[in-house]
């Protein structure tokens, strides 16, 4: 943290306390720099919004319901509700912003798109971007994660985007963000690169977050409209973090609503297989910003592990880290094992199938609703759907036991 | 400070000479054979050295210096353990300009990085990650130890970004000789002279081009805008890769005497 104060007392734009900042090479600088700018003024523009907000109606299908849970929390003193990001076109929250930075791109006059996926799903949501904006798209998914999700690689390539698989690394979603900064690195001039979380350099965890905030927004009026009143807690899944941080982001200035983040814990806490960047790791520079990072003691960045693609991530978004320093979030861990069971619950209970991210969530909150010694109101952010897992998780379910 | 960039400079300008520079990732393939590697670059004529500390995720690389990182952190390489090479080649060869090409996860573990560096031989610390804006607090820990430390000027750099970069950079100036990541698929573009006037004039230390350098061309077209030098790495780790098979004692014999050739075939494109 030391050396970051030091920057900060120079440059407050692109930090979250000590966290973040743009830690690129040179060559990027410009780039971020006109994007930061053109966000900005995009944001100002009322034709920009008018037209982002038209978007998210008419093709995402926001807004998205508010769903009261019938029957998974019987016997509990809790209500759960679940924000149906998974209703949203392209199955998951990642629709929102992908739109919202496309519409940057065009008006920057950008004519590709480049990005990195883990579950696929931030890759799906660039692959529609690009079709409906008629722009070159090229997607880098780890060779590992293109093996575990293969119905988005295929949906990826049916929207007309080329997948580009990563060998490097872990061959997950760290290498992937790797491959794409390489990428941009020289193709800057045409290209921009739509990063999916709120991770990476400034501007991207401010602008992923102002492009996600319309589900905590949205959240917000739907419980007062339901229940008169706000919720006790709000959970979401963190893996670079940006559904946590657009259900959040309208609730960080009201005290009374517990923020809880769940990172995947993969096989346990106690192993090393896990991808709990807040709870277990410390902070260090990757992919451009002064985060939390799973890193061993001389620095080099650790693998992470969790059953899920879409969390399977060492590092997270500066806000978390700085949210996670000032008490303002808390950050636990869910298994691969109780996410799987929250995923089969939510299916039983309620019908709806779950992305294995989501399962995060939702676990942690049947965990607190069944200790709940009190009624208590909850809203968990389900960020997407589960088709793209069924494959995964079916061995589980029959040999499983579940 | 050290004046060894400085002394290798004005002594090259001298002879009416440029200097040329290879770069090899720090333990690959192994301690000792890096060890024996940079002793082949030196002997060989190269006038200073350019050296990675391998990382996990290096962005600014392209596959040849990714993989040779790779092999080197498979084979127990740490930052420690890298630094304590360095101290037996300063040992050897007291004169020759040492400078490291890191990244900023490993820099900032500990406040012991710079000294230790210093207290290894080392002359200058570039950090690929750290652009100009996020440069103070590097700046200032390089200074405290007796570093230099270098900067890189991108082809997209403004004007007034050059005129920053200049006031910046101590012992040389890294020049990009192209956009995008290392590598020597990919030739360098002949830097724009104009560019290489303005940072000369903003009183930038001396000028060395790196990215794409492969050829005796590519150093020649380099010195003839106006370059004070040029740095070749993939190049350079692309003849370690090439010798890595089962035979590791003939391999390495064959290793070191193509490298020879290439530091003599590259240091002769320096010269009038």
């Amino acid at each position: 943290m030391e050396i970051t104060q030091e920057i900060t007392q120079g440059i407050t734009r692109g930090f979250f306390g000590g966290f973040g900042g743009m830690f690129v090479p040179e060559i990027l600088v410009p780039t971020l720099l006109e994007l930061d700018k053109a966000f900005e003024e995009a944001r100002k523009d009322p034709q920009f919004t008018s037209e982002f907000e038209g978007l998210l109606k008419e093709y995402a299908g926001r807004e998205t319901p508010l769903y009261r849970c019938r029957n998974l929390t019987s016997g509990t003193k809790a209500t759960i509700y679940l924000k149906r990001e998974d209703l949203l076109h392209g199955g998951a929250h990642k629709t929102n912003q992908v739109i919202g930075q496309a519409l940057l791109a065009r008006r920057m006059g950008k004519t590709r798109l480049i990005a990195e996926t883990g579950a696929g799903q931030h890759g799906v949501a660039t692959a529609l971007a690009g079709a409906l904006f008629k722009m070159k798209t090229r997607v880098y998914m780890g060779s590992k994660d293109m093996e575990r999700q293969a119905p988005n690689v295929f949906r990826m390539k049916l929207m007309g985007t080329e997948v580009v698989p990563v060998e490097t690394g872990s061959r997950g979603l760290k290498d992937a963000i790797n491959e794409a900064l390489r990428d941009w690195a020289a193709s800057y001039e045409n290209t921009h690169y739509l990063l999916g979380t709120v991770a990476g350099p400034h501007p991207f965890p401010t602008i992923v977050r102002e492009f996600q905030r319309v589900i905590g927004r949205e959240a917000k009026r739907q419980i007062l409209e339901a229940e008169g009143r706000l919720p006790d807690a709000v959970f979401a899944c963190v893996g670079g973090g940006s559904n946590a941080m657009g259900i959040f982001a309208d609730f960080i200035d009201e005290p009374s609503v517990k923020l809880i983040g769940v990172e995947p814990a993969g096989h346990g806490l106690h192993t090393d297989k896990h991808g709990a960047t807040i709870e277990k790791g410390r902070p260090g520079i990757l992919h451009g910003s002064y985060s939390y990072v799973l890193q061993d003691e001389n620095g080099q960045i650790r693998e992470s592990h969790s059953l899920s693609a879409g969390l399977d991530y060492p590092g997270v978004g500066a806000q978390h880290s700085y949210l996670h320093s000032i008490g303002r979030a808390r950050y636990v861990g869910i298994t691969d094992r109780e996410a799987l069971d929250a995923f089969t619950r939510l299916s039983r209970e309620e019908g709806i199938i779950p992305a294995l991210e989501s399962s995060h969530a939702l676990a942690q909150a049947l965990k607190d609703a069944r200790d709940a010694a009190e009624p208590r109101l909850y809203i968990v952010n389900l960020s997407g759907r589960g088709d793209k897992d069924i494959e995964q998780v079916m061995p589980y379910i029959d040999g499983g036991g579940l | 400070m050290s004046q060894r960039y400085e002394k290798t400079f004005s002594g090259l300008k001298k002879k009416g000479e440029g200097a040329f520079i290879p770069f090899v990732m720090l333990g690959d393939p192994g301690m000792e054979e890096s060890e024996a590697i940079i002793e082949t670059l030196v002997e060989s004529g190269a006038d200073a050295l350019e050296l990675g500390i391998p990382f996990s995720d290096p962005v600014a690389d392209g596959p040849v210096i990714q993989t040779s990182a790779n092999r080197a952190l498979a084979r127990g390489a740490t930052p420690e353990g890298c630094l304590d090479i360095l101290a037996k080649v300063r040992g050897k060869y007291p004169d020759i300009p040492m400078g490291l090409l890191v990244y900023a996860n490993l820099v900032i573990g500990g406040e012991r990085f710079y000294p230790y560096a210093a207290a290894s031989g080392v002359d200058s610390v570039l950090v690929a990650d750290v652009p100009t804006l996020m440069a103070a607090p590097f700046v200032q820990r390089a200074r405290d130890a007796g570093i230099d430390p270098v900067f890189i000027v991108p082809p997209n750099a403004s004007d007034e970004k050059l005129r920053e970069i200049a006031a910046l950079t101590k012992g040389y100036t890294y020049f990009l000789g192209r956009a995008g990541v290392t590598g020597a698929d990919l030739e360098m573009k002949v830097p724009l002279s104009s560019k290489i006037t303005l940072l000369k004039d903003a009183g930038a230390p001396p000028i060395v081009v790196g990215f794409g350098i492969s050829r005796p061309e590519h150093v020649r077209a380099s010195l003839k805008a106006g370059a004070d030098g040029a740095i070749s790495g993939s190049a350079t780790v692309a003849i370690v890769a090439a010798h890595l098979k089962d035979n590791r004692k003939m391999e390495m014999i064959k290793m070191r005497a193509e490298l020879a050739a290439f530091v003599k075939n590259m240091k002769s494109a320096t010269r009038p």
